[in-house]
């Protein structure tokens, strides 16, 4: 199986990521290498298999829908990369 | 004369409760050793010597009252130095988790597990490195440099815990977190030499562990021998609210004591034993296995048949959740920003510059799993798979208490040796990740050297909530045998 250039750019655009030509190249290779490796599964008959999410039995969690104290917006506000009036600053979104 | 690092967490904690020692003095055998060896090492990504040694004074304190007025029973970890592995929150200190995307991100609580070391009277002595976001068998994907192998500076220490590994081996620390999402505790406690668990999925919070794959990810610990990491993992683990996953169980009190292994069945997969592996890890863990033999248990050959198609479940599975996982990382709440015009260029830009290599390569590959026209063929087919491999071993434990394997087909390899070919070092997993995906506890030891004088691992998997039986085993094991107690010589110096 091999990946084209633009699948590897669409990917990347899915994911938000910045790649260089070289990137793009690279990992072109390194993930039909992997996709390649990976085709071994198909040749299993899953059919009849339910899928596993969780190992786990899931159960519905419910708590108390009470407020409790949380992290101070001061808190919060001192990890941002950049803030301003209380609040997180970004470039603008609408022109 | 014994040094204070040659103390284990059982005979420190003895000699802290009789006031023979007192916590300041062994945190600062501790630091110093960490300010003498780290160098070479490079274990730790930060040592937080002053928090240390106030929480080791405070810890003094109160030995001292208790000592004067001993009606209240001592915490179990009292004065005892451990490290965390950089992807667990510790309040005060920094959590990169080995990533640009994460420089100078001071989290602002713990998680749980620390909590619960801290309630304990544990001792935070720093954070150790790690592949970033736990990415990686080698510790060689951390963006602030490799650590290395205190059995052999020119190797890795395995990963993605090998900071706390190395730590532990080294004796930089006593005993250390560490996470195990496909191996992770397990692979570099084989490769250091060291006792590592993997507890059952959800028997140890996550909460602020930072999630890599959430169906996967377990908190796990790294110590000398079974009975100091016994001692730890009773402390953290347990039921949080704060983690949905987490199992409202008793957590048993471990008390090991010295007896046979009578009646124990053990089972040995065929699957495990490999062409292609180093014939000295395959003799020195079917020696191992003699061992338990000799000790009472019964051995029971038992098939795993889906064991070869863990690698691609575990390489679609847990990509696919950490491309979710890490969408989180966009420059905007938390950690640096790579400033661009537009908020869409501010996302691209410091992912794109930020996140490494490996990171990449694994959200892409997820992304591709999840994306529209391949969720069937690859996402949906790994975890339909996901159930054969899980169904293999309800099976097995039908039929045994324990599977006992290797941790890994090989010793340490050498740094840079599948520099290039991910796939190559994802073939370092694979006998780690089954557990994993089956959710089942796993605890590896030392069960012997190489010619090269490089420790080799052994597993013990055991079935869900069953970590007891694990530890009773390799204490047994370690009773009769002295592979544990080998220190590599760059920590005997």
């Amino acid at each position: 199986m091999t990946l084209t250039l633009e699948e590897v750019e669409h990917i990347a655009n899915l994911a938000r990521l910045q790649l260089s030509e070289q990137e793009k190249e690279r990992f072109r290779e390194q993930l039909s290498a992997i996709l390649d490796y990976f085709s071994q599964l198909r040749s299993l008959d899953t059919s009849a298999i339910p899928p596993t999410a969780s190992v786990l039995p899931a159960r519905n969690v419910l708590r108390e829908d009470r407020a409790r104290p949380g992290l101070s917006r001061e808190v919060l506000l001192r990890l941002a990369p950049e803030a301003e009036a209380g609040q997180i600053r970004v470039p603008a979104v609408l022109d | 004369m014994t040094e204070l690092t040659d103390l284990s967490l059982a005979q420190a904690a003895q000699a802290l409760r009789e006031g023979e020692i007192t916590s300041r003095l062994l945190c600062q055998a501790y630091l110093e050793r960490i300010s003498r060896l780290d160098a070479g090492l490079h274990a730790f990504l930060a040592v937080a010597s002053e928090s240390a040694l106030a929480q080791a004074e405070a810890a003094d304190r109160r030995l001292q009252t208790w000592r004067e007025n001993p009606l209240e029973p001592l915490p179990a970890l009292l004065g005892i130095p451990v490290a965390v592995k950089d992807v667990l929150c510790v309040a005060g200190m920094p959590c990169t988790c080995g990533s640009l995307i994460l420089e100078g991100f001071f989290p602002p609580f713990h998680a749980t597990a620390v909590e619960r070391l801290l309630a304990a009277g544990a001792v935070i002595l720093g954070k150790t490195n790690t592949d970033e976001f736990a990415m990686g068998s080698s510790t060689e994907n951390s963006a602030y440099g490799v650590t290395h192998n205190p059995w052999d500076l020119s190797r890795v220490p395995g990963g993605s815990s090998g900071g706390s590994a190395a730590a532990v081996a080294a004796r930089l620390a006593l005993v250390a977190l560490g996470t195990d999402t496909g191996g992770s505790v397990r692979q570099p406690a084989s490769f250091c030499g060291v006792t590592g668990l993997k507890p059952t999925y959800g028997r140890v919070s996550r909460y602020g562990l930072v999630a890599f794959g959430s169906s996967l990810d377990v908190v796990g610990v790294l110590g000398r021998d079974a009975r100091d990491v016994a001692r730890v993992f009773s402390q953290i683990a347990g039921y949080d609210p704060q983690d949905a996953t987490t199992v409202d169980l008793p957590v048993p009190e471990i008390d090991l004591q010295a007896g046979d292994l009578a009646g124990l069945r053990v089972g040995v997969p065929q699957e495990y034993f490999i062409p292609g592996m180093q014939s000295e890890v395959e003799e020195a863990v079917r020696q191992a296995i003699g061992a338990l033999e000799s000790l009472g248990a019964r051995t029971v050959p038992v098939s795993l048949p889906h064991t070869r198609y863990a690698l691609p479940v575990y390489y679609l599975v847990a990509p696919a959740e950490a491309s979710a996982n890490l969408a989180r990382y966009d420059g905007i709440r938390y950690g640096p920003r790579v400033p661009a015009k537009t908020l869409e260029e501010v996302f691209r830009r410091t992912r794109g510059e930020k996140f490494g290599a490996e990171v990449k390569r694994r959200i892409m590959l997820g992304t591709y799993a999840l994306s529209a026209g391949y969720y069937d063929a690859y996402y949906g087919q790994a975890q339909k798979v996901r159930t054969l491999i899980k169904q293999d071993f309800d099976q097995a434990f039908a039929l045994v208490d324990l599977i006992a394997a290797p941790t890994t087909p090989t010793t340490a390899f050498t740094i840079g040796e599948h520099e290039d070919d991910p796939l190559s070092m994802y073939l370092e997993d694979v006998f780690t990740l089954p557990a994993n995906l089956a959710g089942v506890p796993g605890l590896s030891f030392p069960v012997g050297f190489d010619r090269r004088g490089l420790p080799v691992g052994m597993q013990l998997m055991g079935a869900h909530f069953r970590e007891e039986l694990l530890f009773r085993a390799a204490f047994a094991y370690q009773q009769a045998t002295d592979w544990h107690t080998r220190l590599p010589e760059i920590a005997a110096a």
